[in-house]
């Protein structure tokens, strides 16, 4: 039997409501629209039901929009939402999908917009849940380059893990090259394959690209699941785990990296490479991440990316990935940009 | 179009995120500043305290610091340390955003 996909509608305008509400209901896969005109309203809604999309407005007494959708992001991740606003202001779109909104849209002024919005809903209605690779919905990048070389196709596969971005050239099947960050060939296509999740886009064929991979596909694609395999299984010669390898170790390999303190949360969960007597350092990081982020939902800009702290002894870098947070030691003579750029580097090293 | 006219309406305004500077003393007393005067007072002392206090515990923490930076999607935030005090500079950051439609 088919679902019948709820939506919330968000707006503290009741006339707006009921007429959103008409003419959601029309949406082909005919959902089931509740309404809300207040946010304490919407997020009691959202405790007591389950529903796959909440179109937001941004306009709102007490609990504004921005306010509702950081929450919402956090609290329901699967949550498909659209802000729509009459406010004609780039910053607010800009700060819309940096919390993460699916889309933003102004207010439909003509019946063609309407149109257009009512078929972007039910776009957004219709998608599955986000496993895999967002683009072909709950399939592997494996899966997504199996089928581009069955169906014998052309093309340039773009993956994105984070700063990380990455290439795969198909040519009638095969593949023919790859690249990502200074790899290419072989190792830039291993590379790739390691990244747990991320985006990809097709591009269109590249047939000058010079081949530099010789391999069958099949044959690709099993030494590489192989490599994987034995990097994550890799043990000493009396069966402890590599140590050289371990994910501080690579970090601290990282060009300008000095340092590196993981802290996982609770009190004692620190790690650091190259830095002793971290407790200072970590009770330092912890408490001044904690505080940029929460100014930074307490002013709606967004998640905290990270911080750069320069000083006339030693530069550091102050960010999360999941529920480590890093502080991060750089070489004196490195500008602000180029820590941000590395930073972003290292993050994604740890998340793959 | 009657209808489409309701699509607007006047209501409270959002605060934007503003571009400008302003200093701050050790004793965390604002001095001066070209922040908007329609941005609210207290989000500027909660950020001037917020950033006295990084300086003040990085310097016991052993780590002195002339300038932190916090980027965040749409706002970079710049600090430089001035004799105890600091000047702050915030930047919004708009960046071509694009719907995600998958």
């Amino acid at each position: 039997m088919e679902t019948r996909h709820k939506i919330l509608l968000l707006d503290d305008d009741p006339e707006l409501l009921s007429t959103y509400q008409q003419i959601l209901t029309g949406l082909p896969s005919k959902p089931e629209v509740r309404v809300a005109a207040s946010g304490s309203r919407a997020m009691a809604l959202l405790e007591a039901e389950d529903f796959r999309l909440l179109i937001c407005d941004l306009k709102m007494p007490k609990m504004d929009g921005l306010q509702v959708l950081s929450i919402v992001r956090r609290k329901y991740p699967q949550l498909r939402t659209v802000a729509l606003t009459g406010i004609g202001d780039e910053q607010f779109r800009s700060r819309a999908y940096a919390l993460g909104v699916d889309q933003f849209w102004q207010k439909p002024s003509s019946e063609q917009e309407i149109k257009m919005f009512m078929e972007c809903l039910e776009a957004l209605l219709g998608r599955e849940s986000d496993a895999g690779f967002r683009g072909v919905q709950s399939k592997s990048l494996v899966d997504i380059i199996q089928l581009e070389c069955i169906s014998q196709s052309s093309s340039v596969l773009r993956i994105t893990n984070g700063p990380f971005a990455g290439k795969i050239w198909i040519q009638d099947g095969e593949i023919i090259d790859a690249e990502a960050a200074e790899l290419s060939a072989e190792p830039a296509f291993q590379k790739i394959l390691s990244w747990k999740n991320g985006s990809f886009e097709s591009l269109v064929a590249d047939p000058s690209r010079p081949r530099k991979i010789f391999k069958s596909y099949n044959a690709l694609l099993l030494e590489t699941a192989q490599a994987l395999d034995e990097s994550q299984n890799a043990v000493t010669a009396d069966g402890q785990p590599a140590a050289p390898n371990t994910p501080l170790a690579q970090l601290s390999q990282v060009e300008g990296v000095e340092f590196v303190l993981a802290m996982k949360p609770g009190d004692n969960g620190q790690v650091a490479r190259g830095l002793e007597n971290p407790e200072h350092m970590a009770t330092w990081a912890r408490q001044s991440l904690g505080r940029f982020r929460a100014l930074g939902e307490s002013w709606h800009a967004g998640p905290l990316e990270q911080i750069e702290c320069l000083g006339p002894q030693r530069n550091v870098a102050l960010a999360s990935q999941a529920e480590t947070e890093f502080c991060v030691g750089w070489k004196p003579t490195m500008s602000s940009g180029e820590i941000r750029q590395t930073m972003k580097k290292v993050l994604a090293l740890w998340a793959s | 179009m009657g209808l489409l006219n309701i699509f607007s309406k006047p209501t409270a305004d959002l605060v934007r995120l503003p571009s400008g500077s302003f200093t701050v003393d050790r004793d965390g007393r604002i001095l001066m500043g070209t922040l908007p005067s329609s941005f609210p007072r207290e989000m500027i002392k909660e950020l001037a305290e917020l950033i006295l206090e990084t300086f003040r515990e990085a310097a016991e923490a052993q780590l002195p610091l002339s300038e932190v930076i916090a980027n965040y999607p749409s706002l970079r935030i710049t600090a430089r340390e001035l004799r105890g005090g600091a000047i702050v500079f915030l930047a919004p950051r708009e960046r071509t955003a694009t719907p995600n439609l998958n």
